[in-house]
């Protein structure tokens, strides 16, 4: 027994004096890559396509803080949504992008700090067509199939007792389960965020079938997380996200980026780009790093067609998401 | 040889086997205390600079979120304790009065000091519930009650869980069993191949089997099968009519009681009569009496002791009566299918350790197949069977909590909520270990006492 | 009364038509007394109504295409899943480019095992060099870097019957030196080690796998110092290993009890050292005697490897899910369910087999 706990405590007095702390933009470059949470399985969000690679809008983001920092590798963590806070706490991963919602208590209590919102998204409900249901209060009394450890179960619980109804909780920890119990006939109503409802009934067995009200019974800001506490960091992926956006904006996109930082005339492309001024120096980035990110991922707009838009099996419009001068709500602050 | 030193008068603490032994002991101390130290002050400082606070304060917040099957949770107050405390007295003082009598006489009690510590161990409880029937509050989980609440909540359902599925893996081990053992050669192989099959498979894969592809063949709701409204079978699980209980509920379930009481007396004095004189006696129509007239006559003084409610398809789902989810059956079906595969194994190696001998002086006694194996065989296959099995029922426990993957919402899947929600996560898991730690300990504890009873007494 | 004379010997009778050959089998085993027919009645209808739907589903109206489409105008199962898929559920995520590498890996092993079979082979030293050089190699060529030259695939990228297989045998290596200190400490008389055992293996087998998993995932990460993290497979097998430490360390514990006293006190009589005699003659003794044990434990493990999917690994079981939210292939959990439910069978079947086979080639010792 002795023997084994003193090896085990000299494996720990090594392992002690070996590290040291340092922020994460340093350890990220010193490891040579990027630890990143998602989800095991999400359509459109997080998946493996055909080849076994990661592809999906919130994989995206991952990969542009990849391309920022310049780090070749990124390391998945798959993640439910139980373990995603608490993983990125215990420093597993320094970048959580995996649909959480921003919330005050999770901001305030968790210890974490939450970045950019790149999807406005809200709680929805999906129910079965020959139900007859149109409007989510004729729901008194229905079943309902929903996703643990997530806000979901606050939402839907708040919104019966609102309303003085009562229902059923189904409950399970992934969400093909959900989708399996409720296409099955388990539950009447299937509840998650409406891109996740889209991308659920894209995978349903007769997706016409089924209908998600109008209701929306919640605000769900969606985006990439990081720990508190290290400024740096969680500024690098901010300005990661919005130089997509402002990207789309300027109509810099994925074929053109090398063409534009070449030959734009545009002050605020040039420095959104790295060609003049030293905004991406200071943020402790090389000036390569814009050019780089719009490369790997392209804009903010390429993102969402090539994973959520109309042309994917999820068929999600813009709506919200649209950029500000066109009606929605994606603002990038000026890069100046 | 010749040089061999002189015997030493004392060897040198440090060079004794105690000594050394205490070393060791001492630096394992040290080497535990040290990592135990260490963790601590890591946990407080990355407790803090993850800005996480601690403590089980959480406890007392409002859960807000919904937990799909809710059992009633008795208060801890007024007539609750009074009737654990009858409970315990009880138990007490008819074991006492054993003891004392074995102590004096040797022999077991008579028929009088029995009905004495049946009325202590039996009646005294049964009579302070009576009292004190109204001063029991049985609190229900809502969206608005504690976290602590909640817990409870999950751990009735566990309990509920493991409490059904020891006792249909029991049953269904022992039917295996015997029919392993039967000399049809079909039947027997059939057993086997169930065995075979059912404990070379992860029990979470066979969770999702039953849940996932045996119970979602049932039909749609609106589709169900439905036998005249006593039984309603669909995909939102088993329907049934419930009994609500009326004026005369106590009095009715009372003389049960005292009913199957009195045919166990009758049946102990058949049983010494026979011992005494030879002479069998019938008790099954006096027996019957009891049973059928005492509730009988309950029922004419204290008019219908219970209604029954029917479950009525209203809205979505049937509403009323009670029932089974298909998240319980699921985990129960499947917990009770692998543990009964173990069951059975250990069952038929208990009978089949009974030497032979055993069974052919028995027959050759005259005693019939099933007396052979309810007098001779079973008691002496119980003392190899019962250590084993209680690992086996440990395993249910154990294996609910893997209920969290098909949504029956147990003791660790609402604590995997809890921790979603309030991120105090070493508090959630030390709960959970905790609690499972006592359940483990409770089923450890009661098995032992029936292995003391049913172990072989060496005189 | 006629006098016995050898030449008076009647010739045997044949015994009845009823009780001899296949009638007779049959009669005996399937038919007579008349409730052995009914259970035969029974029994037939019950393999008929379990195995004709399966039947039907898996075979008559199974499709073996690779075309999605094709597949869906058959009402049974679409095997075509499971040929399209199968390296996915044998190593996951793992590279496609790289797969080779496990391939290999397995082959060393078996290789390795089925030297071991042969019995003039089973005694050379090389071949207990190569056991030990062995699992370096494996882990050198799964995972790469280093001198092999072959880019690194981490840890994130392992999954499936690999994973599972990678786990169960790791945490078996791991817990065993553990649990034999365990058992070793349980059943010593030392006063405060001993209670230190007895409490870790009671606490451990008190409390249910997952919340093993839940403390490694989720709580381990807060007891080491800041900076320092283990890996997320490393921790899932911390879990394992601390859980299974504990109930091998048990089985020690009755093999090193099975052992008659007089071995103890002849290896006292020699003047042996407690860790001499531990080693020379009480644990070979010992591991002998719950070598089948032991097995069987090693079965449990690989089950219960399947709970990882429950802290984010992507065990065989999860590859199930993995797949079919494939919109390819999507819902065909059914097939996905055959097909590892028949790997796990095939491995514990094989394995507890093996166990049987030992416990019946030493009857003195299990008994």
């Amino acid at each position: 027994m002795a023997i084994f706990r003193a090896s085990f405590i000299c494996l720990l007095i090594v392992a002690m004096a070996s590290v040291a702390q340092a922020s994460t933009l340093e350890n990220v470059k010193k490891d040579g890559f990027l630890k990143a949470g998602t989800h095991i399985e999400n359509p459109g969000f997080s998946a493996l396509d055909s080849n076994g690679k990661r592809v999906g809008f919130d994989v995206d983001f991952i990969r542009a803080v990849a391309a920022a920092v310049n780090v070749p590798e990124i390391k998945y963590t798959p993640l439910t949504s139980k373990e995603r806070l608490p993983a990125l706490q215990s420093g597993e991963i320094d970048l959580l992008s995996r649909t959480t919602t921003h919330t005050m208590s999770r901001d305030v209590k968790l210890g974490l700090d939450f970045t950019v919102t790149t999807l406005y998204d809200g709680q929805g409900m999906m129910v079965r067509k020959e139900l007859g249901v149109t409007d989510a209060k004729d729901l008194d009394g229905a079943t309902v199939c929903l996703q643990t450890g997530s806000t979901t179960e606050l939402n839907i619980s708040d919104y019966f007792r609102k309303h003085g109804m009562s229902f059923t909780p189904v409950v399970f920890d992934k969400q093909p389960d959900v989708r399996k119990a409720y296409d099955t006939g388990r539950c009447d109503v299937h509840t998650t965020d409406v891109s996740g409802l889209a991308a659920q009934r894209s995978l349903m067995e007769k997706p016409e079938e089924h209908i998600i009200l109008s209701e929306v019974i919640s605000k769900e800001p969606l985006g990439p997380v990081v720990r508190h506490g290290d400024n740096q960091w969680s500024d690098i992926v901010r300005w990661t996200i919005w130089l997509t956006m402002a990207a789309e904006e300027k109509g810099v996109n994925q074929a053109n980026v090398e063409e534009m930082y070449a030959k734009s005339k545009d002050p605020e492309v040039q420095r959104m780009l790295g060609k003049t001024g030293s905004l991406w120096t200071d943020l402790g980035l090389d000036k390569g790093a814009p050019v780089r990110i719009i490369k790997t991922v392209g804009n903010y707009g390429e993102i969402f067609d090539r994973n959520l838009g109309p042309k994917t099996p999820l068929r999600m419009e813009r709506g919200l998401n649209k950029q500000w001068n066109e009606g929605g709500l994606v603002y990038a602050p000026p890069f100046r | 040889m010749s040089e061999r030193l002189a015997p030493q008068d004392k060897v040198p603490f440090w060079r004794s086997p105690q000594g050394r032994a205490w070393m060791f002991q001492l630096c394992m101390v040290g080497g535990f205390l040290w990592l135990a130290v260490s963790m601590y002050r890591n946990t407080l400082v990355n407790l803090k600079t993850r800005g996480i606070s601690s403590g089980f304060g959480f406890l007392a917040n409002e859960a807000g979120f919904r937990i799909g099957e809710v059992t009633g949770i008795p208060l801890p107050q007024g007539g609750l304790l009074w009737f654990l405390l009858s409970l315990v007295a009880g138990l007490a003082i008819s074991q006492l009065i054993a003891r004392q009598l074995k102590s004096d006489s040797g022999t077991p009690m008579n028929s009088k000091w029995l009905s004495v510590s049946l009325f202590f161990s039996i009646g005294l409880p049964m009579l302070t519930l009576y009292v004190f029937r109204d001063s029991i509050e049985i609190a229900h989980y809502t969206e608005s009650s504690s976290y602590f609440m909640a817990l409870l909540t999950g751990l009735g359902n566990t309990l509920k869980v493991t409490v059904i599925g020891c006792v249909a893996s029991t049953i269904l081990g022992l039917l295996i069993a015997l029919g392993r053992l039967s000399p049809n050669w079909l039947l027997s192989n059939i057993c086997r191949w169930y065995v075979e099959l059912n404990r070379n498979l992860p029990v979470l894969l066979q969770l999702f089997f039953w849940y996932f592809i045996v119970l979602q063949q049932l039909p749609n709701v609106r589709k169900s099968i439905d036998l005249g409204g006593w039984l309603i079978l669909n995909k939102r699980g088993l329907f049934l009519p419930s009994l609500v209980p009326q004026q005369g509920a106590w009095l009715f379930c009372a003389t049960i009681v005292v009913a199957l009481v009195a045919i166990w007396v009758l049946r102990r004095r058949a049983i010494r009569i026979l011992d005494e004189t030879g002479m069998p006696v019938k008790i099954l129509f006096p027996a019957l009496g009891f049973l059928i007239g005492l509730p009988a006559l309950a029922w004419l003084v204290g008019g219908q002791p219970f209604t029954l409610d029917f479950p009525v398809l209203k809205g979505f789902n049937f509403k009323g009566g009670t029932g089974l989810t298909p998240e319980f059956t699921a985990l129960v079906v499947g917990l009770t299918v692998y543990v009964s595969a173990f069951n059975a194994e250990i069952i038929r190696s208990g009978i089949e350790a009974v030497s032979k001998g055993q069974r052919e002086a028995a027959r050759a006694l005259a005693m019939n197949e099933r007396q052979v194996m309810r007098i001779v065989i079973l008691p002496q296959a119980m003392r190899i069977i019962v250590p084993p099995m209680t690992s086996e029922y440990l395993a249910i426990a154990k294996n609910s909590s893997l209920a969290v993957a098909i949504g029956y919402p147990e003791f660790v899947s609402v604590g995997g909520t809890i921790l979603n929600q309030s991120g105090q996560a070493v508090e959630i898991v030390g709960i959970w270990m905790g609690v499972y730690l006592c359940i483990s300990l409770l089923i450890s504890f009661g098995m032992n006492i029936y292995n003391s009873k049913v172990a072989l007494v060496e005189r | 009364m006629s006098e016995y004379t050898p030449s008076q010997n009647i010739p045997d009778r044949q015994p009845p038509a009823t009780s001899v050959g296949i009638i007779g089998w049959v009669c005996k085993n399937l038919l007579c007394p008349w409730y052995n027919a009914v259970l035969t009645i029974v029994s037939c209808w019950a393999i008929w109504s379990a195995v004709a739907p399966f039947w039907e589903w898996a075979v008559t109206n199974a499709s073996i295409s690779l075309d999605p489409e094709v597949a869906k105008q058959h009402t049974g199962a679409a095997w075509g899943f499971i040929r399209d898929m199968w390296p996915v559920f044998m190593t996951g995520v793992y590279p496609a480019e790289e797969r080779w590498r496990p391939l290999i890996a397995l082959c060393i092993v078996v290789v390795l095992v089925s030297l071991s079979l042969v019995a003039s082979y089973r005694r050379s030293r090389w071949l207990k060099i190569l056991w030990f050089v062995s699992p370096i190699v494996v882990f050198a060529l799964v995972y790469g870097g280093g001198i092999t030259g072959l880019p690194v695939v981490g840890t994130h990228y392992w999954g499936g019957l690999m994973l599972t297989i990678m786990l169960s045998i790791v945490a078996m290596l791991a817990a065993f030196p553990i649990s034999v200190l365990l058992a070793l400490g349980r059943t010593s008389d030392m006063p405060i080690a001993k209670p230190f055992c007895v409490a870790y293996i009671e606490l451990i087998r008190g409390v249910p796998l997952i919340t093993l998993l839940f403390m490694a995932s989720v709580v381990l990460p807060l007891f080491l110092p800041a900076g320092m993290e283990l890996d997320k497979v490393l921790r899932a097998l911390v879990g394992i290993t601390m859980f299974f430490s504990a109930y091998l360390a048990e089985n020690i514990r009755g093999g090193l009890q099975g052992i008659s006293k007089g071995q103890y006190e002849a290896a006292d009589a020699l003047g042996m050292s407690y860790w001499k005699k531990t080693i020379v003659v009480i644990l070979p003794q010992a591991l002998r005697i719950v070598i089948p044990p032991m097995v069987n434990n090693f079965i449990g493990i690989l089950k219960d490897t399947s709970l990882v999917g429950i802290v984010g690994l992507v065990d065989l079981l999860q590859i199930a899910f993995a797949t079919t939210s494939n919109p390819k292939w999507f819902g065909r959990l059914e097939e996905a369910y055959v097909f590892i439910a028949f790997w796990y069978w095939i491995l514990c079947y094989a394995l507890s087999s093996y166990s049987q086979y030992l416990e019946r080639k030493m009857p003195s010792a299990s008994k």
